[in-house]
């Protein structure tokens, strides 16, 4: 008797759970798919796919959106990893992060407004391009520019899961190492990077997988000379009102987004539990 | 046990209290009141003060809601569950929200102002006999220029816009019919055009254009041109107006071999439920005191011709926004293209944008 009622007690406190992957999570994936198969008449069709993987536009924007997303991640990566990595090393660790997380208290639209503010004509930026004799460049509506922006809005969301790898590697290993003879090349590449990865590889999901289907930066930043696949969501859904073509779309960037957990998941050997602190 | 019942209690307040405010949100946003008139409009779209004016001299209270795309507002329409009483779609979308139904006819004999209205921008094939509509603003697509970088009366055209020296200067409106629209229009083709062919031959030209556009973005260009960002812009009068009064170098131009048209007019959505004070607030905006004061504030033309009479002479007399008969007779307004076309038009134009 008292085994059964336990048993319920936590079943219970699966219900809440349960009830919120259901309905906001697997219930919308599904409406997504069943969607995906029906034309602009409301007739069940394979054709949306078929446009889709025949279509030189949307195969090009795929290439694009993947391509975007990878060049977003590299640059948050290569900026985040030594943030996080020297943020350890400080005294007040804590206050650096709160202070490189704070951004994202500040809704998106606002930070793409300031950088158009930033990165135009007459913007501080080009004031200083100026000033040190360069002269004003175009900024706004480049690749770089696009790319800029996207990787600074996701910073925070790549130092975070290094810094927490970084926190937690035992710095005995990198004294032993060193103790040993390694180089300090060596004692990166073959002691810390391969103990940081689960953390690299955490921030790498959570930015390229947003990454993908950025569009309003694409328009904000990128003056749409930037095109990816979520430009092509928003104009079925808005404009077109194609939304089997819009979820066929959006089906696909699900299983990219797939992929990219697999790929990047946490494999079967993961480090055992004496190698962390 | 305990636990299970607090927490289905929990989730039971949980969705009475989401009801609770589920209701609260429909009555505040569709007031049942009787002295109440919602309107459904375009954002910043009515002088504020005509509404003070309207309650005073009626006594009943407008409840302003406010969207940005035709299709948002027809959708919302169609879903039902608000009260809107009245809208301001554009002219295809008329014909749309005829087609399906969604639109009340007016009652001619309760309403009083209809003859201040230019004859010209009456009886349109959107709407013959203004059987379900009554004009609000009318404008048109054309080209913004900045004199200090083009030479004035340079620009008259849409083929000059391919000019080599132009490279990199030029800012579009991110719209698959307008842009689509005024490449068809300097191939001197319909902008309502049903051919697969043509809008292939459009496209074809907008890729020539792209190296000259510096950007396909949406009301930014308002701001970009008053700050000098670039140097042309194709975009509607409208937003024009609001451009021309932040930056003096800007003018703005209609190419006479033609462009697009679009009409703004008042309609009843099926969704109506307080028909005195929408007949009340069609004939106070119909008089040609209150629709100047409104064409002044908002900036686009009024096709009250009464009105227009009111207007200061520099507004009045202004071709750019008040172009003449020929201009206008060149001009198109765009019909409602079935769901394949508008597909076509948005496949091609997203075609354009990815040529970079």
């Amino acid at each position: 008797m008292q085994r059964k009622q336990k048993l319920t007690r936590n079943t219970a406190y699966f219900v809440p759970y349960t009830l919120w992957i259901v309905l906001f999570v697997i219930a919308p994936v599904i409406l997504l798919i069943y969607q995906s198969f029906f034309n602009i008449d409301g007739q069940f069709t394979w054709a949306n796919y078929q446009t889709y993987f025949t279509s030189s536009t949307y195969l090009m924007m795929t290439v694009n959106s993947v391509w975007y997303a990878f060049l977003i991640t590299l640059a948050t990566l290569l900026i985040s990893y030594p943030t996080a990595y020297l943020l350890n090393e400080t005294k007040h660790p804590q206050l650096w992060l709160l202070l490189i997380i704070m951004p994202t208290w500040i809704n998106l639209l606002l930070k793409a407004y300031a950088f158009i503010g930033i990165f135009s004509q007459a913007g501080i930026a080009n004031q200083f391009l100026s000033f040190i004799g360069i002269g004003p460049k175009q900024l706004l509506f480049t690749n770089f520019s696009f790319v800029f922006v996207a990787a600074y809005i996701q910073i925070p969301f790549m130092v975070l899961p290094i810094y927490n790898a970084v926190s937690e590697l035992n710095p005995s290993y990198v004294n032993a190492s060193r103790d040993l003879g390694a180089t300090p090349w060596q004692t990166f590449s073959r002691v810390i990077f391969p103990l940081t990865l689960p953390g690299v590889k955490a921030g790498i999901q959570a930015v390229f997988i947003p990454s993908l289907s950025l569009f309003m930066l694409t328009r904000l930043i990128g003056g749409n000379k930037v095109i990816t696949l979520g430009t092509a969501i928003e104009e079925h859904f808005l404009t077109t009102m194609n939304w089997g073509m819009g979820s066929t779309i959006g089906v696909v960037l699900i299983i990219a987004m797939v992929i990219i957990m697999w790929l990047t998941g946490s494999s079967k050997r993961r480090p055992r539990k004496g190698l962390t602190k | 046990m305990k636990k299970l019942i607090s927490v289905i209690i929990g989730l039971l307040a949980i969705c009475a209290l989401l009801a609770f405010g589920a209701h609260n949100l429909q009555t505040s946003s569709g007031s049942n009141g009787s002295k109440v008139l919602n309107l459904y409009t375009w954002g910043d779209y009515i002088d504020p003060s005509l509404l003070t004016k309207f309650q005073k001299q009626t006594g009943y209270h407008v409840n302003v809601e406010t969207f940005d795309s035709n299709e948002a507002m027809f959708t919302k329409i169609k879903q039902g569950g608000t009260s809107y009483d009245l809208t301001v779609p554009s002219d295809y979308m008329i014909e749309k929200m005829k087609a399906a139904k969604l639109l009340l006819p007016l009652d001619k004999k309760r309403l009083t102002g209809m003859q201040n209205y230019d004859p010209r921008f009456m009886n349109l094939a959107f709407d013959h006999h203004n059987k379900y509509s009554v004009p609000y603003f009318w404008g048109t697509l054309g080209i913004i220029y900045n004199d200090k970088f083009v030479q004035p009366g340079s620009i008259q055209h849409w083929n000059q816009l391919w000019q080599k020296k132009y490279r990199n200067q030029i800012m579009l409106i991110d719209s698959a019919r307008d842009v689509m629209g005024f490449a068809l229009a300097s191939n001197g083709q319909s902008m309502n055009t049903t051919n697969p062919a043509t809008l292939l031959a459009a496209r074809n030209k907008l890729n020539k254009l792209s190296p000259n556009v510096k950007a396909v973005v949406a009301d930014e260009i308002k701001m970009y041109m008053i700050q000098n960002e670039a140097a042309i812009a194709v975009d509607w009068s409208g937003e024009a107006s609001e451009m021309l009064a932040g930056n003096s170098h800007l003018h703005y131009v209609v190419p006479s071999e033609g462009s697009n048209l679009w009409f703004d007019n008042l309609v009843i959505p099926k969704t109506a439920k307080h028909f005195k004070a929408i007949y009340a607030f069609l004939n106070f905006m119909s008089e040609p005191k209150n629709a100047a004061k409104n064409a002044e504030y908002i900036g686009y033309a009024t096709p009250n011709q009464k009105a227009k009479a009111l207007l200061p002479k520099a507004i009045r007399n202004d071709r750019q926004f008040y172009p003449d008969n020929r201009t206008i007779s060149h001009l198109q307004i765009y019909q409602d293209l079935s769901p394949e076309l508008v597909g076509l038009y948005n496949d091609r134009y997203l075609e354009f944008k990815m040529h970079h």
